[in-house]
């Protein structure tokens, strides 16, 4: 495939388009003006994941904008998905944030709702929510094939970009899901990340609903994996977290290991065994580890899983 | 139809601070109907209002009335004498009604006893759920009759999100009770209704210049002016 | 006719508390409450009627006005008895499950528990209004709960808004309106602890 096929050129997308196993990250920018978090993070991460995932306002916390700890991402050697949610920005802002992370280098673009303001530290902000993650793919992809403001006005470079969303397996209705997702194809999604898995029959199930309508061969899907650091983690996730689909037997086995240490090696563990599972899946195209403010587990479980070493692409 | 809250006391005594001649004014229609600012309650507060002032030790002279409706003139006009008397109106009517009096009686001082809420729809009784949110461009046609703008969270028009769980927005009320997820219903309806396609559909951008986001809004009825 | 031993049903007013986490004002001796009574008809009137006939102590700071039933009672009916300078207000109706309206005993809960919290917005104790049930068989109870809300009231004072000449139980009886029943003529003779006749 030459440069000019791919519709952006990322790191992600030469290997996924290769049909490689991708394995992507996630680093959330730090709580203040301090530049040298992204550094630190990325220092971790690099060489062991393809591209890493540069959370926005995650829970609708305030920390530094995605945009910029991207850049510093990509400035030490790691290639960003740039995350944006439409809870913050109207479609101005959006548009003008991609062009702006375009001009500085970065091609991959995560289109997401975004967690409500009441989740975070400024619930009385009003929410913006001019567009939806659907409008939000559409949008870009219509900028990046099209040379077009979402108004209809053309511009005379287009951004190139690797677009991707997110879908969460196990929410309601279920039924609906694949269906949701085929929504987010058609407007235009390159690639997608699950919300992290632990229920992995159930994921099954819908990988199964997925490819019935050939969605799996349209966009590009890494399923989303969160190694467990105790069984407070496990129980957090299973009881506080909207969407989540813990099975008991996950907190009964990392509740079995004494906490600290022992708990880590189990969850380390047992992020690997699941890697192994799902990528036999038919139609999961890669994994997208979600090791938040524990970015250090992560080149263990990318070595142990045998996924080293990541493949180097033109 | 628009319902209504009464402010905190505390906030209506910092409005009326040290004013010596108050009327509280209710009005005996929407807000009368969601049991916050008829005349019944118009009562209820200024027997308040006399009964802290005498507490505090404060002279005053407090009085209720009420209008049909307080955002028609006619209607003000039959307690104009009323307001004409008073140093402070203390309004019980929605926004609309105390911003009609605040202007019919302009420079008098109007100030509300009441934070207008929403345009919501009796459940049962004393149960008000917000319904409509007024955006000027009304899509439930294609949502089986259920909003997406205010009941959605995140006034989504291509739901529901990944937090929508057990039928339940991820969102609380502030008491923390489950709200329902706008998107599930809407789907469970239209499969009901045999409309599932309408699910499927890429819905575009919301055209906000419609809704208040665009500036305050105005309608006129040609045909009905008078001649 | 006796039934003293009758016990009380749980919905109740609570035996009061301090009003407040201030210390205890001393008891004014000669402080006498004034406080009114919305009694019902078919029952809390009837077991005053019964206290008499039975000879039963209580106060003379009661006084009545009797009502088809509680639930005709509004919340500024509450509300302007404190404003007219009522030390204290309480609604007598019947036992729960026992209205002869069903439910007005309940609503006449739920008014007083919303006059409760209006009152303490502007600094009046809540206990100052309060509800009660019992039968028209409960005469010592209708005795039982005038000496136990005097007390009370004895015990929290005055009503702060108290004024000079206001007569507090024709107050009470023109905002009620065409609600009020007439008195019964000539109730039997309830004795006050001086003596005095009603």
């Amino acid at each position: 495939m030459t440069a000019t096929e791919y519709k952006a050129g990322s790191n992600l997308e030469k290997i996924l388009t290769e049909g490689k196993f991708a394995v992507t990250g996630e680093c959330g920018p730090p709580k203040s003006a301090d530049g040298s978090i992204i550094e630190n993070k990325a220092g971790i991460l690099k060489g062991f994941v393809d591209a890493v995932n540069i959370t926005d306002n995650q829970t609708a916390v305030v920390r530094v904008c995605s945009m910029v700890s991207g850049y510093q991402a990509q400035q030490h050697g790691l290639e960003a998905i740039m995350q944006m949610t439409c809870r913050d920005r109207n479609r101005l802002a959006m548009q003008a944030d991609i062009l702006g992370a375009s001009v500085l280098g970065i091609k991959n673009i995560l289109c997401l709702t975004g967690d409500h303001m009441s989740f975070g530290n400024h619930p009385e902000a009003k929410g913006v929510h001019d567009l939806d993650a659907i409008n939000l793919i559409k949008m870009y992809k219509d900028m990046r094939d099209e040379a077009r403001f979402q108004c209809g006005e053309e511009m005379p470079v287009a951004p190139k970009l690797y677009i991707g969303c997110a879908e969460n397996p196990f929410g309601d209705p279920f039924e609906f899901r694949a269906l949701r997702l085929k929504k987010k194809v058609e407007a235009g999604a390159d690639f997608m990340q699950t919300q992290c898995i632990f229920n992995i029959p159930k994921f099954k199930e819908w990988m199964k609903e997925v490819r019935a309508i050939g969605l799996h061969q349209e966009i590009k899907i890494l399923a989303g994996l969160t190694p467990l650091k105790g069984v407070g983690a496990a129980k957090y996730m299973k009881n506080f977290v909207p969407g989540m689909d813990v099975p008991q037997e996950i907190v009964d086995r990392m509740s079995s290991v004494e906490k600290g240490p022992p708990a880590h090696a189990e969850g380390k563990k047992l992020a690997v065994e699941m890697i192994k599972e799902i990528a036999e899946i038919e139609g999961v195209a890669g994994v997208h580890l979600m090791a938040v403010e524990w970015e250090e587990a992560v080149p263990e479980i990318v070595e142990m899983a045998g996924l080293l070493p990541r493949p180097a692409v033109a | 139809m628009i319902t209504a809250e009464r402010k905190p006391l505390d906030e209506i005594l910092a409005l009326v601070g040290d004013k010596k001649k108050v009327l509280v004014a209710g009005c005996d229609t929407c807000v009368a109907i969601c049991l916050t600012g008829g005349e019944k309650e118009a009562e209820i507060l200024a027997s308040e209002l006399r009964i802290k002032a005498e507490q505090d030790g404060r002279e005053a002279s407090i009085e209720h009335t009420a209008a049909i409706r307080q955002c028609e003139w006619e209607y003000l006009d039959m307690i104009a004498d009323k307001v004409k008397d008073a140093d402070i109106v203390v309004s019980m009517a929605c926004g609309i009604g105390i911003q009609s009096m605040a202007e019919k009686f302009s420079p008098a001082l109007v100030v509300p006893a009441v934070n207008t809420n929403m345009l919501g729809m009796p459940q049962e009784h004393a149960l008000w759920l917000e319904r409509c949110g007024a955006c000027g461009d009304c899509v439930i046609g294609e949502t089986a009759g259920i909003c997406p703008v205010v009941r959605c969270s995140k006034s989504l028009m291509n739901g529901p999100c990944g937090g929508s769980h057990d039928g339940k927005c991820e969102v609380t009320t502030p008491e923390k009770e489950d709200i329902d997820c706008a998107w599930h219903l809407i789907w469970e309806r239209l499969k009901a209704q045999g409309r599932e396609e309408l699910m499927y559909v890429n819905r575009p951008p919301k055209n906000w210049s419609k809704s208040s986001s665009g500036g305050p809004r105005k309608m006129v009825r040609e045909e009905a002016k008078p001649v | 006719m006796a039934d003293a031993d009758v016990k009380v049903p749980a919905a109740e007013g609570e035996a009061p508390e301090a009003a407040d986490e201030a210390p205890k004002k001393p008891v004014d001796p000669n402080f006498e409450p004034e406080i009114i009574v919305f009694a019902c008809h078919y029952c809390a009137y009837a077991a005053a009627d019964l206290a008499g006939s039975m000879r039963l102590q209580y106060p003379t700071n009661i006084r009545m006005i009797k009502l088809p039933c509680t639930g005709k009672l509004e919340v500024i009916h509450l509300l302007k008895a404190i404003e007219s300078g009522a030390d204290g207000v309480y609604a007598a109706g019947c036992l729960e499950g026992e209205c002869h309206y069903l439910k007005g005993n309940l609503w006449a809960r739920k008014r007083v528990n919303h006059v409760k919290d209006l009152l303490a917005e502007v600094g009046i104790e809540p206990e100052r209004v309060e509800m009660y049930n019992m039968s028209s068989a409960m005469g010592a109870k209708f005795a039982e709960v005038a000496t136990e809300f005097t007390a009370r009231i004895k015990q929290l004072g005055p009503n702060p808004v108290k004024r000079e000449g206001v007569d507090v139980h024709a107050a009470a009886r023109e905002a009620l309106g065409g609600a009020a029943m007439p008195d019964d003529p000539a109730p039997s003779a309830a004795t006050s602890e001086e003596g005095h006749a009603e």
